[in-house]
């Protein structure tokens, strides 16, 4: 049986269980004299058999479907008739793909020779096996399940305190199931940059002052070794983002001042989500408004009082990343100046004080650590911003620190590197793992940081 | 303080106020005064005038007004959305609510010390300082670290205190926090304190000192409080103003509306038939 019908079998056995295990505790609670002589309500006895029925069973199957396939692969692997046995690790994912791509029909079995048809054959057959096993195995430990929970079923039986424990593991097995994604992207980026310094060293990454990633493809090209200096890719990041926060930080603030001391609550109503409509547009319009409107504009206002403005230039790629970020801010200043208690506003109010003043002197200072935190997240949503950059910034991986000129940054060389034929193995194609990792590592000290700041600001109030 | 000549004794059920309003040489006077919040009316036709010096503390049920009668004289009402204010308000005949009054320049004449300590999240110093530093109050360094210590002695903290000025006010206890709040208040100061509630987060030993210090304030302040002890206000103030339901229903001196109350809401309350 195929998992779907599988999974959907169990939830047809968990129902089963959940009315029938009511059911029985109904029965055994009326010659007592009604469901109080029982421990728990009914229907905690039926969750319980519920989840003992389909909790192990589905957790069986999920191991079953991460492993029966490699498992599999591996018998018929070892089973492979001699002459056939793979020399290197690209043939051998050769043969598999041959092997089963003969056996699900879609090479035709004539003209093959005839020690992989036997390997078809074989992992065939393997899958029926696999399958009638799952399949018995499953129902089995369904029954299994029912059953235990049939015999602890009893008046005094806690049934509650066990439904609790089990939602509880539940959460927390869920909870993992995200950290562990997490981990396993960051292992997988780490192994296969780990797998890019063999060929580049770490430190002319790192430090490198250049950076063109065009290798030579076949040994007698000539010129391009390529050079990997990450240190341009971080600038032009960095010069980008410093344009978007230099719009962003002051008009997200001074927005979100007024939203929160000066708007009457009318005003507010309307020009919340007035603003927040800004961070619902998708950055690949932002993208092309910065590229076809924002950009030439620039160009041309700066031909006009005698600057050159390159046609993609980090100014226009930041000022329009700075407009997409203003609401970030601008909501979480909001969210933090409200928070300062109304009692510290009546006090520097009742001093005397203006309601600039009590603004600057107070307020502020009080929201202090939270909008600081705000502007954190709010640098590391712009290092990891990808879309606005790759339209308006530029592809020259140019050493400079001026807006005007066309930057790139690691976001877009990574998209640039991964798009089109890729040789997977090539220094080129891993250089963006290593460039991911770098990201990844910088925005993740950002947003520690950030957080460490938020909290310290919460213990203040609270 | 001479008090003026008794208002009638009958129980008017048109909301006269009982007993003595009025003085001959008030500090404030308030007048057919009416509060709305938005449409609904929370004080009705108040008058009363509060002598130089004096202490007079208000009383009444919870939600009978006097909180909001307090903050009209600071105009702290101003910052409540939808709230109103009619009638006439004056300070040595000066109307508080007229287009020309400079409300932040009132604030500073009336200071406020709230139910909950508010100190700001600042040194102890920069508490005291604040609105002097505002105000403009001190030209020297030296100057300001007088009035730092003359508010912190007549708030009864300095001794408490002196080692730690540059520690964060909030790190105070309780009781120390609003005598904070209280040196904070008479660092500008002020002419009239106006005080709701002040030892209601307090223990008896903190709210004993701080009624030690309202008494002593009130040899160069007028003071006004909210208080919900009746103890508290038979030992501090000098008269007692009654509220219900929004109106004004006696105002005597202290002792008299403890031991002899002219109105039998006023008597209700006070023998805690409700409340
Ligand atoms: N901001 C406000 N908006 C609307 N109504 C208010 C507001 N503040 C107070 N009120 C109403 O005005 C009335 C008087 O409130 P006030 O706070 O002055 O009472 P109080 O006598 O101080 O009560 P307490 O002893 O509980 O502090 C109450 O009915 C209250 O519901
Ligand atoms: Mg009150």
């Amino acid at each position: 049986m195929q998992a779907t019908h599988l999974l959907s079998l169990l939830i047809v056995l968990g129902s089963f269980s959940f009315y029938v295990s009511r059911g029985r505790s109904l029965a055994l609670a009326n010659p007592l004299g009604g469901i109080r002589n029982l421990h728990s309500l009914p229907s905690y006895y039926g969750l319980h058999a519920a989840l003992w029925c389909t909790l192990p069973a589905t957790f069986l199957l999920a191991i079953w479907l991460i492993f029966d396939e490699i498992v599999i692969n591996a018998m018929v692997m070892t089973d492979l008739s001699p002459e056939l046995i793979p020399s290197g690790n690209a043939s051998y994912n050769l043969i598999l793909n041959k092997v089963a791509n003969i056996a699900n029909g879609i090479l035709p079995r004539e003209s093959q020779p005839s020690g992989l048809l036997d390997a078809a054959d074989n992992m065939l057959s393997l899958n029926v096996v696999s399958q009638w096993s799952i399949t018995l195995l499953i129902i089995t430990l369904a029954m299994f399940g029912l059953a235990w929970s049939s015999h602890k079923l009893k008046p005094d039986f806690r049934a509650r305190p066990a439904v609790e424990r089990v939602m509880q593991n539940l959460l927390l097995a869920c909870a993992c199931v995200a950290i562990f994604t997490t981990l396993g992207i960051v292992f997988s980026v780490l192994f296969e940059s780990i797998q890019f310094f063999r060929s580049v060293p770490i430190y002319d990454f790192v430090f490198g002052l250049e950076w063109s990633p065009q290798t030579a493809i076949r040994e007698d090209q000539v010129g391009s070794s390529g050079s990997f200096g990450a240190i341009p890719l971080f600038v032009g990041t960095l010069l980008v983002s410093a344009v978007a926060m230099f719009i962003a930080v002051p008009i997200g603030l001074m927005s979100a001042i007024y939203l929160a001391e000066y708007a009457d609550s009318k005003v507010r109503t309307y020009a919340k989500p007035a603003l927040e409509v800004l961070a619902g547009i998708p950055t690949v319009v932002y993208g092309f408004f910065a590229a076809l409107t924002v950009a030439p504009f620039l160009r041309d206002l700066g031909a006009s009082v005698g600057l050159t403005i390159s046609s993609e230039s980090a100014l226009a790629a930041g000022g329009v990343m700075g407009i997409m970020i203003i609401p970030f801010i601008s909501s979480l200043a909001d969210d933090v100046i409200t928070a300062v208690p109304q009692s510290m506003r009546d006090g520097s109010l009742a001093m005397g004080a203006t309601q600039s003043e009590t603004i600057r002197k107070v307020v502020i200072p009080a929201a202090l650590p939270g909008i600081v935190g705000g502007i954190m997240l709010a640098i590391s949503r712009a290092i990891g911003e990808t879309m606005i950059v790759v339209m308006a910034a530029g592809m020259a991986a140019k050493l400079t620190a001026n807006p005007l000129e066309s930057v790139t940054t690691v976001t877009v060389q990574i998209v640039t590197l991964l798009t089109g034929d890729q040789e997977f193995d090539s220094p080129k194609t891993l250089a963006a793992f290593a460039l991911g990792l770098m990201l990844f590592t910088v925005t993740l000290l950002l947003n520690i940081f950030a957080l460490h700041i938020v909290k310290k600001y919460r213990e203040q109030y609270e | 303080m001479k008090l003026k000549s008794e208002q009638a004794l009958e129980l008017d059920e048109s909301h006269v106020t009982v007993g003595q309003s009025f003085c001959d040489d008030p500090k404030m006077t308030m007048r057919n005064v009416d509060v709305f919040y938005s449409d609904k009316q929370a004080i009705y036709d108040v008058n009363i005038d509060i002598a130089k010096n004096e202490v007079i503390a208000m009383i009444g049920p919870s939600g009978c007004g006097k909180s909001t009668f307090l903050r009209t004289l600071n105009r702290m009402n101003d910052t409540v959305e939808g709230c109103r204010v009619d009638g006439q308000i004056c300070m040595d005949g000066q109307d508080l609510y007229s287009p020309k009054l400079d409300v932040v320049e009132l604030r500073a004449r009336v200071g406020m010390v709230f139910q909950k300590p508010n100190p700001f999240p600042k040194s102890i110093r920069d508490n005291v300082t604040y609105g002097p530093k505002i105000h403009g109050l001190a030209d020297t360094r030296v100057d300001l670290d007088e009035i730092l210590e003359k508010s912190l002695r007549k708030a009864g903290l300095w001794e408490e205190v002196k080692d730690r000025l540059d520690q964060p006010g909030t790190g105070l206890s309780g009781g120390q926090q609003q005598r904070l709040c209280i040196a904070r208040a008479i660092a500008v100061s002020p002419e009239v304190i106006l005080m709701d509630e002040p030892c209601s987060a307090l223990d008896p030993i903190a709210t004993a000192k701080i009624e030690e210090l309202i008494k002593e304030l009130s040899q160069n302040f007028t003071i006004a409080i909210v208080t919900h002890s009746m103890q508290q206000a038979a030992r501090v103030s000098h008269r007692t103003a009654y509220f219900h339901l929004g109106k004004l229903i006696e105002v005597n001196p202290t002792e008299q509306v403890f031991t002899m109350p002219k109105h039998q809401l006023t008597e209700a309350y006070i023998t805690g038939r409700f409340g």
